[in-house]
C-alpha cells in the first residue's frame, strides 16, 4: 500500500497564477509574430510553447510535487524526442 | 477487509501512457519539421488561411480547462464534492466548446475547398498539399483525444457523484486530470506551429 503518504495540495489560488502567465505567455507568442527575426522566429515560437509547457508539467501536472523519478522519465522522454529529430535532420542534411 | 490499492503505481501506468502519446505526436512533429524545411514558403502561405483569431481563442478555452479540472482535484481532495463536480462539470463543457469552435474552423476550411484531395488544393502545389494534409491529420487526431478526454469526464462526473471517487480515493480525477494537461500540451505546440507561422 503506497496510499498513506503525504499528498500536496495544490492551492486554488496557484492555479489561477498559473493560468494567467499560461495566458500571458500565449498572447506574447501571438504579438511576437508581427515582428520580424527572420529565421529566429520559430525559435521565439518554440521557446515560448516549450516554457508553457514546463508551467503546465511542472504546476498542473503536479511535477514540481512528484518523487523524483517522474520528473526524470519526463525529461528523459524529452531528451529522446530532440534525439530522434536531431538524428533525422542529421541524416536529411547529408546524404 | 481492506481494499488493494495502489495509487502510485496506477499514476506510473498513466505517465508510460502519456509518454507513448508524447512519442506519436512527437513523431508527427518530426515529420512536419522535415516537409517544413522541404517546403518553407508554401507552410508560410498555408498558415496564413489559418484564423488565429480561432486558434487563440481554443487556445485560452483548453488553458483555462486544465485549470478547472486541476482545481476539480484540489476540490476533491479538500472533501468539497460540489465544488469537485462543477469544475469537472465546467471542464466538460469547455471542451465541448473547443470541439464546436473546431467544427466551424473545419467547415470554413471545406468552404474554401482546402481538403486534402480538393481540386483546389491539387492546384496549389505540393508544399500545400502536405501542409492542409498535416493541419487535417495532426488536429484531428488531437480532436479525437478531445472527444475521449470528454467521455473521461462523463464516466468520472459519475463516479464522483455515485461515490466511487470521494476524499481519500481521487485517482480517477488525478489520471484524467493528467490526460486532460497533455491534451493541452499537445495543442500548446501545435498553435504556433501551424497558426503562428511567420
Amino acid at each position: 500500500m503506497t496510499n498513506d503518504e503525504k499528498t500536496h495540495i495544490v492551492p486554488y489560488k496557484t492555479q489561477i497564477t498559473v493560468l494567467i502567465v499560461l495566458i500571458i505567455l500565449t498572447a506574447i507568442s501571438v504579438a511576437v509574430t508581427q515582428l520580424e527575426f527572420g529565421n529566429m522566429n520559430t525559435l521565439v515560437a518554440m521557446v515560448l510553447a516549450g516554457t508553457k509547457s514546463f508551467i503546465v508539467l511542472a504546476w498542473f501536472m503536479h511535477l514540481k510535487y512528484e518523487k523524483k523519478l517522474f520528473p526524470i522519465m519526463v525529461t528523459s522522454v524529452v531528451i529522446l524526442f530532440l534525439l530522434v529529430l536531431f538524428v533525422t535532420f542529421f541524416d536529411y542534411s547529408y546524404r | 477487509m481492506t481494499i488493494h490499492r495502489d495509487d502510485l503505481g496506477d499514476k506510473f501506468g498513466m505517465w508510460l501512457f502519456i509518454f507513448t502519446e508524447l512519442l506519436l505526436f512527437g513523431m508527427l512533429f518530426v515529420v512536419y519539421a522535415v516537409y517544413r524545411s522541404m517546403h518553407p514558403e508554401a507552410f508560410r502561405i498555408g498558415g496564413q488561411e489559418l484564423d488565429v483569431a480561432m486558434g487563440a481563442i481554443n487556445t485560452v478555452i483548453l488553458l483555462v480547462s486544465s485549470m478547472t479540472v486541476a482545481m476539480s482535484l484540489t476540490a476533491m481532495q479538500k472533501g468539497d464534492k460540489t465544488k469537485c463536480l462543477q469544475l469537472l462539470g465546467a471542464t466538460l463543457l469547455l471542451a465541448v466548446i473547443f470541439l464546436v469552435n473546431k467544427y466551424f474552423e473545419w467547415g470554413t476550411k471545406f468552404e474554401y475547398g482546402l481538403v486534402p484531395g480538393s481540386e483546389t488544393l491539387q492546384e496549389l502545389g505540393h508544399g500545400t498539399i502536405l501542409f492542409f494534409g498535416l493541419y487535417f491529420f495532426m488536429t484531428g487526431v488531437h480532436a479525437l483525444h478531445i472527444l475521449i478526454g470528454i467521455g473521461l469526464f462523463i464516466f468520472v462526473i459519475v463516479k464522483v457523484k455515485k461515490g466511487d471517487v470521494h476524499k481519500t480515493d481521487y485517482i480517477w480525477i488525478e489520471n484524467t486530470g493528467l490526460y486532460w494537461h497533455l491534451v493541452d500540451l499537445i495543442w500548446i505546440f501545435l498553435f504556433p506551429l501551424f497558426y503562428l507561422i511567420h
